[in-house]
């Protein structure tokens, strides 16, 4: 008799069954890895103006887009489609194999963590290529960057799972999800200079990890002296670390205890 | 040594005593069905069996564990159990060897992939994507999906619904040949013809308590029930109920010189037991 798979073990094959269901989705690939190309294009296009010396719209959007990326690739993308496989019986069929729930939240992880590899580097290189996008230079920057995306990405997912207990079907859900993300984009200076937003918009933000994300692709992407224009005066790195552990933990908590595998 | 024991198993959802007190033998190697109205108790019964909710009160034991229990004694227990729940339509993006060879790897000790796609007569459907397959396409992968582990003990939830009666009996067969390979089955069913066929016992389930366990052929009396002798007497159709149906017939026989016309024998149908049983219970 052969043992039982390790969970480690079945969480990368599940990772590997959900990409390759995802890649035979056209639609929601396009959507998903090119919408913020797309939002990036419009943007940039219309929004030409430079917000201080040697900082164009494009350069502060970019720093936006990828935070936002990592909350519609995971929170969103996961909390609408969770849901779904609920309805059908996915997630019930899989509560009857021995495979346990720390697998199907690591094929999760895996296939968020992939799309948004591939979202990133899309949106650069056309920002590079079409809106002289700025890459950084210095390599403490990209390490920076890196954390940042991991992260950025493992809380997303974490709390894209335990919201996917909110909404009461598939069919509703995008309807739960998608104002929470859109407001939270305005909110946390993601379409917006930040600082010009009212202070009890900046203050609500300050809630929420995506504020965070977003500056940190800021202390990135803009050169040094922006730090100054920031709400504290500085990139405020150490905070964003502490308050996007705090969500990762938060997410963890409801996804372990809370995850919901049937309807009713 | 029972595969599965339940005693006294009670269930409420609020108000709603769905199990009031189910007591439940089956045995190694049997095909048991569970037989019951909607409503009757019988999803919830079984769910309680799949580990998929927890009792109020009542001891549970399938395969000599509590389903109850959770973490890593409830894989080990998962990997020796296999269940085929009433209606999926997940992964319609991934093939069927697909499928069933990502779930394969879910197990200790699974069947050969090939072998389980061919038994349950998908081969030449295998490189299709699930959407593409028609209904009991799919229902068969399900049933594919619930014995790639290899179970000791299979969970059928209305298996055929939404068959025709060609696929029905060739799902039949395939539900013999496990039994023969020596899985046991606890099936559920709406079709009383598919208990008939094909369980060793039944139970009627209704308002959340047991009824009677017995063979189909015993169920309600039904062996030693008396018999329906119909025939035609010029314009009019008799019949008559009898505990001796030879002798209705050979009288009849006599007394139309040989052949009677239009003769036909009945005994209760499992259905007209089941039905009866049932409906006696809602007066």
């Amino acid at each position: 008799m052969n043992r039982i798979p390790s969970a480690l073990q079945l969480g990368i094959r599940r990772g590997g069954l959900e990409i390759r269901q995802f890649a035979r989705q056209r639609e929601s690939v396009v959507f998903t890895l090119l919408f913020p190309v797309i939002l990036l294009a419009i943007f940039g296009s219309v929004f030409q103006n430079t917000i201080a010396p040697g900082v164009t719209f494009s350069q502060y959007f970019v720093a936006g887009m990828i935070a936002s990326g990592l909350v519609n690739t995971g929170f969103q993308a996961l909390a609408i489609t969770i849901p779904m496989e609920r309805d059908v019986g996915a997630l019930k069929r899989l509560r009857g194999t021995p495979m346990p729930a720390s697998s199907y939240f690591i094929g999760k992880s895996i296939l968020i963590f992939v799309s948004m590899v591939i979202q990133i580097l899309l949106l650069l290189g056309f920002g590079v290529a079409f809106f002289g996008l700025e890459m950084p230079t210095e390599s403490s920057k990209w390490l920076t960057f890196a954390w940042l995306v991991l992260l950025g990405s493992a809380c997303s997912t974490a709390l894209g799972i335990a919201f996917s207990i909110v909404p009461k079907s598939g069919r509703g859900a995008s309807a739960v999800v998608s104002p929470i993300v859109i407001i939270l984009q305005f909110f946390s200076g993601v379409f917006f200079v930040f600082t010009q937003l009212p202070p009890w918009m900046q203050q609500v933000a300050a809630i929420f990890p995506l504020k965070w994300l977003t500056q940190g692709m800021r202390s990135v992407f803009l050169p040094e002296s922006f730090a100054s224009q920031e709400v504290a005066q500085s990139w405020e790195l150490q905070t964003s670390f502490v308050v996007l552990m705090i969500w990762l933990a938060i997410g963890i908590f409801f996804s372990v205890r809370k995850f919901k595998w049937d309807r009713d | 040594m029972s595969l599965i024991e339940v005693q006294g198993l009670k269930k409420s959802y609020g108000d709603v005593h769905a199990v009031r007190g189910v007591d439940l033998e089956i045995a190694q190697g049997e095909i048991f069905s569970l037989l019951g109205p909607n409503g009757a108790g019988k999803t919830t019964t079984v769910e309680i069996l799949e580990g998929f909710r927890n009792r109020d009160a009542g001891s549970v034991s399938v395969l000599g564990f509590d389903p109850q229990t959770r973490g890593r004694e409830s894989r080990i227990w998962r990997d020796r159990i296999g269940i085929v729940l009433q209606s999926s339509s997940d992964a319609g993006d991934l093939t069927v060897v697909e499928t069933i060879h990502h779930f394969s790897g879910y197990y200790s000790n699974p069947r050969n992939v090939d072998e389980v796609i061919h038994s349950v007569g998908l081969k030449e459907k295998e490189s299709a994507l699930i959407r593409n397959l028609s209904g009991g396409q799919r229902r068969r992968l399900d049933v594919a999906l619930g014995i790639i582990g290899n179970p000791e003990l299979l969970f059928l939830d209305e298996p055929t619904t939404g068959f025709d009666p060609e696929a029905r009996r060739a799902f039949w067969a395939l539900i013999q040949q496990l039994r023969s390979d020596g899985t046991s089955i606890l099936l559920t069913t709406h079709y009383l013809d598919e208990a008939e066929a094909l369980a060793d016992r039944v139970a009627v389930i209704n308002k959340g308590v047991i009824m009677e366990v017995s063979t189909p052929a015993d169920l309600g009396g039904r062996a030693t029930s008396q018999a329906t002798v119909q025939w035609r007497d010029g314009a009019e159709t008799k019949s008559e109920k009898t505990d001796n149906p030879t002798a209705v017939v050979s009288a009849l026989s006599t007394r139309f010189n040989g052949e009677v016309p239009e003769l036909v024998v009945t005994r209760p149908s499992l259905e007209d037991i089941y039905l009866e049983m049932i409906g006696g219970v809602d007066e």
